[in-house]
C-alpha cells in the first residue's frame, strides 16, 4: 500500500475546508482535501453544485448564503488542491498519518500539516418518543431539500430553538410543507438573558434583521409559534403520530407525521478527540471544542482545526478561520514570510469581527435547556445505538462511574457505531448533574480509531509499513 | 444527587475514613478480593483514581484461560485451575445477588495454529508446561483440523489452519459486566467506593496506615495495593519493588452478527450480544496506549487468514490497553516485610483470576495461612535470579 | 415519508424490500426509501425496536440499511444507482453463505 504524501492534508469538505485548500495551494503548498461526501460543500453548502446547475429554481427559497456556497466551491475547484472525494478517514496520527477507506480498500496519507475541518454536528435532543421512525433533526430536513429536493409528506412540527429552527421552518413553508407548527423552547427569560450583549451584536445587524423577517414570514404563513415549549413526549404506533408539549401553562397535543428537532449545533470532536488533542468546555453553549490559537493550531504541532470544528461561529466565519490555518501553515512550512502572512490575515481579521460579534447574544439566548441537556424522565433513550437510558446513567453514576468512559465499562453507552456522537454530551451532562461537579471534571469519551467502521477485510489487506512516495 | 437502585445497597458515606482494608485500585484485582474480605466480615473501602487514566481492567478480552499458564512455573498451572474451578460458583452468586449475569460460558477453548511448524511450536511449548508440572494431569489435548472443524460447526476455517491445542478448562466472561457486578456486589457488601481517589502515598503511625489521596487521606489497618501500574511508584517506599512493565496489547471488536463462534479462541471470542473480539498482539510501547495502525493490521490479517469469513464484518472499535507484566508473566502476591499488613498483587490475569482472588487471595489478607501456590509467588523469586 | 418538490425524468430504478420502483437520480439511498414508505427501515440488535434515518448526514447510524447485500451501509451515504437492492436492516448483520 503506498502512502500518499502531501504538504497539507485538509479533512472535511465545507467552507473552512474549502478555503483552507484553496489558500494552500495558492501559496505553494501541495495540497489535498479528503471529503468523505462525493461533491463539496459540507453540510452548510450541501448539493450546491447540483441545486445550482439541476435545481436552480430553489435558490430563492435555500436563500443567498447558501448560493454563495458555490462561489467558494469554484474557487477551490480552480486552485491546485487536489480533490479526493468519498473517503471515509478511520484513523489519525499526531505525526500527520492518515488513514482512509473509500468502501472497499484502506488508503494510507501522510501530510506535514493537517488541517481538521470536519465541522459541527446537530446537539442530540433527548426526549421521550425521540427515537420513533419519522422524528429527524432540522438539518435533516435542510439536507433532504437541498440533496433531493424533497419535503416531508404531512404535518410536520419543529421543535427546539436556536437561529437555525425559523430559517428551516421558513424554508419549509416556502418549499410547499405543511409546517403546523414550530414549538421554541426559547421563553422570555433567554433574551432578557441575551439582552446585554445587544450593542455589541449590532455590528452584526444583518443577522439580526434576518431573524427577524423569518419569524414574520413564519406568522404570516399562518404557522403558530409557541414559545417556552418544553415537557416534550412524541408517541405513536411504530412512528411519530403525535406530540405532546406544555407551553404557556397548557398541556397540548399536536397529530403529526414528522418532527423536526433542533438544539443549535456542536463542534463533531471524533478526529481531534481521537488525536488526543486538548479541549475545553463552553459553558453557556454546553459543548466541547479542541484548543486552538488565533490561527487554530492546536496544541499538537502537525494539528490545525478550522470551522465550526473548533467552536460554532457559522459558515462565513469558518471560510475566514480556513484561509487564517492555511496562511499559518503556509508560513510554518516557510512559503510565505511573516509579513506576507499578516498582511494577508489582517483584512481577514478584521471581516471575522462582523461574522463573529453576533455569537455572545445568539450564545447567551439560546443555551440548551437543562430537560434536554440532562432528560429528567429515566426512560428516556440517550445512548440511541446500544439502547441506554438516562435513568441507567444515573444508576452508574451512583455506582461509582465518574466519566464517560467508566459508564462506558457499566453500560456500554458510546460502544456503539456511532462511537458516541450521539450520546456523549448528554452523558457527560447527566453525569456532571448526579456528582455535583462541571463537565469539564466529568471529561468525555476516549475516542479510538476507526473513527468510522471499515470492514475486517480492509483491514487486513492494507499492507502497513511500506515507506511514503 | 444519588439515585436508590437495589435495595440493601449502602451509599457512599463519603465522611467515613477509617477501615479495617484500604484497597488501592478499582479494576478487576482490586473489587474482587474486597469481595471477599467483606464476607469475611471486615471493612472495606476501595480507592480509585478517575476516569480518562489507564485504567487496563478496561482493556480485557474477558478470557478465563487456562492453557499456557504457567510456563516455568507449575503452582500458576495450579493456581489459573483453581480458579477456573471456582468460576462458575462466583459467577451464579454474583448474578443471584445484583441480577448481573456476567455471562461466564466454560465450553473448552482452542488456540488455533497456523501451519506445521506452529502448531508443532505449540505443542513444544504446551509439552514442556505439563513435563514440570512433573507428571500431574494437564489438560490438554491437540486437535487436527478435522477435529477443529467438528468443535466449529458452520465455521469455514482458512487453509492454513491445521489444528488446535484445546482445554475443556478454558472459558469466556464479559469482562464488562464481571466489573459492575463486582462493584455493585462490593456496594451491596457494604464496602465503601471512593472514585477519584488518587493515591499519592502511604505513612504510618501508632493507630496504624494512613493512605494520602489527593481528594482526602483514609486510615486503615492494612493495606492492599492493586492499583495496575500503579504499583510501580507506590510499592518501593513501602517494602513492595516488585518489578513490573507495561506491554500493549490491541483488540479489535466487530460489530453484532449471528452466533457463530461456540467457543472462545485465544485469539477470537464472540460476546452474548454477538460482537466478536478478535486479538492477541503484544508490543513493546512503553505507556503508550494509542492504537498502533500496524498492530491492528496485523490481528486483522491473521484473523481473516484464520477465519475468511469474518473479512465482510465491520470493525467497529480498536483499542489498546497496557498489561502489567512481570519477568515471569507469573503473578506476585507478597506482604511488605518492611511493612507488615499492606499487600502487593501483581497480575495481567484479572478476569481469569477473579474467582480466586474473591474466594482464597482474601482469605489470606483476612489472615489465613497463604495458599500452598503462594510458596512460588513471592517477589524475592526475582531477586534470587539477579543474585545466581 | 417524502415527496420530490420537482418533476423529474432523470431517474434511475432500484428495488426498495422487494418492490421495484423508480426515484430520482442522484439522491441518497435514505431519501429514496425514505419517498417510498413510511415507518421503520431497521430494527435495532439491542431490542429489535423500529428506526428510520435521523440525521442524514451519515452520524447517527440509524440509517443502516442492506445495500446490494451488504449489511449495515449507511443508506444516507450512498447515492441510488440503477439496479440497486435495498433492503431494511433487520436486527444485527449476518454473515453469507460459504462462511
Amino acid at each position: 500500500m503506498t502512502t500518499k504524501a502531501y504538504d497539507l492534508i485538509v479533512i472535511g469538505g465545507g467552507p473552512a475546508g474549502m478555503s483552507a485548500a484553496t489558500e494552500a495551494a495558492e501559496h505553494g503548498l501541495h495540497t489535498a482535501l479528503i471529503d468523505e461526501q462525493s461533491a463539496v460543500g459540507g453540510q452548510i453548502y450541501r448539493a450546491v453544485d447540483e441545486v445550482v446547475t439541476r435545481r436552480a429554481d430553489d435558490l430563492p427559497m435555500l436563500g443567498e448564503e447558501y448560493a454563495y456556497g458555490e462561489t467558494v466551491a469554484n474557487a477551490f475547484r480552480a486552485s491546485t488542491a487536489e480533490y479526493i472525494s468519498g473517503h471515509t478517514v478511520w484513523q489519525l496520527d499526531q505525526d500527520g498519518s492518515i488513514w482512509s477507506s473509500d468502501g472497499a480498500k484502506a488508503h494510507a496519507f501522510q501530510a506535514k500539516n493537517i488541517i481538521l475541518a470536519t465541522g459541527a454536528l446537530e446537539r442530540p435532543v433527548p426526549i421521550p418518543g425521540w427515537t420513533l421512525p419519522g422524528v429527524m433533526t432540522a438539518g435533516a430536513a435542510q439536507i433532504l431539500l437541498k440533496t433531493a429536493g424533497m419535503i416531508p409528506v404531512g404535518k410536520i412540527v419543529i421543535v427546539g430553538s436556536g437561529p437555525l429552527l425559523l430559517l428551516v421552518a421558513d424554508q419549509l413553508i416556502k418549499a410547499g410543507a405543511d409546517v403546523e407548527a414550530v414549538l421554541d423552547t426559547t421563553g422570555v427569560m433567554d433574551y432578557v438573558r441575551g439582552a446585554p450583549h445587544l450593542l455589541r451584536a449590532t455590528k452584526s445587524w444583518p443577522y439580526l434583521q434576518k431573524g427577524l423577517k423569518l419569524k414574520r414570514a413564519i406568522k404570516d404563513a399562518g404557522v403558530p409559534i409557541y414559545s417556552g415549549a418544553h415537557e416534550f413526549l412524541i408517541s405513536g404506533d411504530g412512528q411519530a403520530e403525535q406530540i405532546g408539549f406544555t407551553s404557556g401553562g397548557l398541556r397540548r397535543t399536536l397529530r403529526v407525521s414528522t418532527v423536526l428537532l433542533h438544539q443549535g449545533v456542536v463542534p463533531n470532536t471524533q478526529a481531534s478527540r481521537q488525536l488526543r488533542l486538548a479541549h475545553g468546555w463552553h459553558k453557556t453553549q454546553r459543548y466541547w471544542y479542541p484548543r486552538v490559537d488565533e490561527w487554530g493550531h492546536s496544541d499538537v504541532p502537525a494539528i490545525f482545526v478550522a470551522g465550526d470544528g473548533a467552536g460554532v461561529f457559522g459558515a462565513k466565519t469558518a471560510e475566514i478561520k480556513g484561509k487564517l490555518s492555511a496562511l499559518q501553515v503556509a508560513y510554518l512550512q516557510g512559503r510565505i514570510s511573516v509579513q506576507v502572512r499578516d498582511n494577508a490575515a489582517a483584512p481577514l481579521l478584521s471581516e471575522l469581527e462582523n461574522h463573529t460579534s453576533i455569537r455572545p447574544m445568539l450564545d447567551a439566548i439560546f443555551v440548551p435547556p437543562r430537560d434536554i441537556l440532562n432528560p429528567p424522565i429515566d426512560a428516556t433513550i440517550v445512548c440511541r445505538c446500544e439502547e441506554v437510558t438516562a435513568g441507567n446513567v444515573r444508576d452508574a453514576a451512583a455506582l461509582g462511574a465518574q466519566g464517560p468512559n467508566q459508564l462506558k465499562a457499566f453500560y456500554r453507552t458510546g460502544m456503539g457505531p456511532c462511537q458516541g456522537r450521539m450520546c456523549g454530551l448528554t452523558v457527560t451532562e447527566i453525569l456532571a448533574a448526579a456528582h455535583n461537579k462541571c463537565p469539564e471534571d466529568i471529561g468525555a469519551y476516549r475516542i479510538r480509531p476507526p473513527l468510522k467502521p471499515l470492514t475486517l477485510a480492509e483491514l487486513a489487506d492494507m499492507d502497513v509499513g511500506k515507506a511514503a512516495e | 444527587m444519588k439515585h436508590p437502585i437495589w435495595e440493601g445497597v449502602m451509599f457512599d458515606t463519603m465522611n467515613k475514613d477509617r477501615f479495617d482494608v484500604a484497597v488501592i485500585g478499582g479494576g478487576m484485582i482490586g473489587p474482587a478480593v474486597s469481595i471477599g474480605l467483606l464476607q469475611r466480615g471486615l471493612d472495606v473501602c476501595i480507592l480509585d483514581e478517575g476516569d480518562d487514566v489507564l485504567r487496563v481492567a478496561r482493556g480485557n478480552f474477558g478470557l478465563v484461560w487456562f492453557q499456557g499458564k504457567g510456563f516455568g512455573m507449575p503452582d500458576y498451572v495450579r493456581w489459573t485451575r483453581r480458579s477456573a474451578g471456582l468460576y462458575g460458583d462466583f459467577a451464579s452468586e454474583l448474578k443471584d445477588a445484583t441480577g448481573v449475569d456476567v455471562a461466564h460460558a466454560n465450553p473448552g477453548g482452542l488456540e488455533l495454529c497456523l501451519g506445521d511448524e506452529e502448531m508443532a511450536h505449540r505443542q513444544h511449548f504446551l509439552g514442556q508446561i505439563y513435563q514440570q508440572g512433573g507428571g500431574e494431569p494437564y489438560e490438554i489435548e491437540y486437535l487436527d483440523r478435522k477435529q477443529v472443524e467438528d468443535m466449529l460447526p458452520g465455521v469455514q476455517l482458512g487453509d492454513e489452519v491445521v489444528g488446535a491445542s484445546y482445554s475443556p478448562l478454558d472459558g469466556h466472561v464479559n469482562p464488562l459486566f464481571l466489573l459492575r457486578a463486582m462493584h455493585t456486589r462490593f456496594q451491596q457488601l457494604g464496602g465503601t467506593y471512593k472514585p477519584g481517589h488518587r493515591v499519592t502515598s502511604v505513612s504510618d503511625d501508632a493507630d496504624g496506615y494512613v493512605v494520602h489521596a489527593e481528594a482526602g487521606d483514609i486510615r486503615a489497618a492494612k493495606i492492599v495495593i492493586a492499583a495496575g501500574h500503579g504499583l510501580k511508584d507506590l510499592g518501593p517506599p513501602l517494602g513492595l519493588d516488585i518489578p513490573i512493565r507495561p506491554q500493549r496489547g490491541h483488540i479489535l471488536v466487530t460489530e453484532r452478527t449471528q452466533p457463530l463462534l461456540p467457543m472462545p479462541m485465544s485469539a477470537f471470542r464472540q460476546t452474548h450480544e454477538g460482537s466478536i473480539m478478535l486479538g492477541v498482539s503484544a508490543e513493546e510501547a512503553g505507556y503508550d496506549d494509542m492504537v498502533d495502525t500496524k498492530s491492528i493490521n496485523d490481528i486483522a490479517a491473521r484473523a481473516a487468514r484464520t477465519i475468511p469469513a469474518l473479512r465482510g464484518l465491520n470493525i467497529v472499535r480498536s483499542w489498546a490497553a497496557l498489561r502489567v507484566l512481570t519477568p515471569d508473566k507469573c503473578p506476585v502476591y507478597q506482604e511488605s516485610a518492611t511493612h507488615p499488613g499492606i499487600y502487593g498483587i501483581a497480575s495481567h490475569s484479572g478476569v481469569t483470576l477473579a474467582a480466586v482472588n474473591a474466594r482464597v487471595v482474601s482469605g489470606w489478607i483476612a489472615g489465613d495461612p497463604p495458599p500452598e501456590e503462594f510458596r512460588s509467588f513471592g517477589v524475592e523469586r526475582f531477586n534470587a535470579e539477579n543474585a545466581a | 415519508m417524502l415527496k420530490t418538490r420537482h418533476d423529474t425524468t432523470d431517474k434511475v430504478s432500484v428495488t426498495i424490500n422487494g418492490q421495484k420502483v423508480e426515484v430520482p437520480a442522484r439522491i441518497s439511498v435514505a431519501a429514496a426509501v425514505l419517498s417510498v414508505r413510511d415507518g421503520a427501515t431497521r430494527t435495532t440488535p439491542v431490542s429489535g425496536d423500529g428506526r428510520a434515518p435521523y440525521c442524514m448526514m451519515g452520524v447517527c447510524f440509524d440509517c443502516l440499511m442492506d445495500i446490494d447485500g451488504v449489511p449495515n451501509r449507511q443508506a444516507c451515504m450512498v447515492t441510488v444507482a440503477n439496479g440497486m437492492v435495498i433492503n431494511p436492516q433487520e436486527g444485527a448483520s449476518r454473515l453469507g453463505d460459504g462462511t
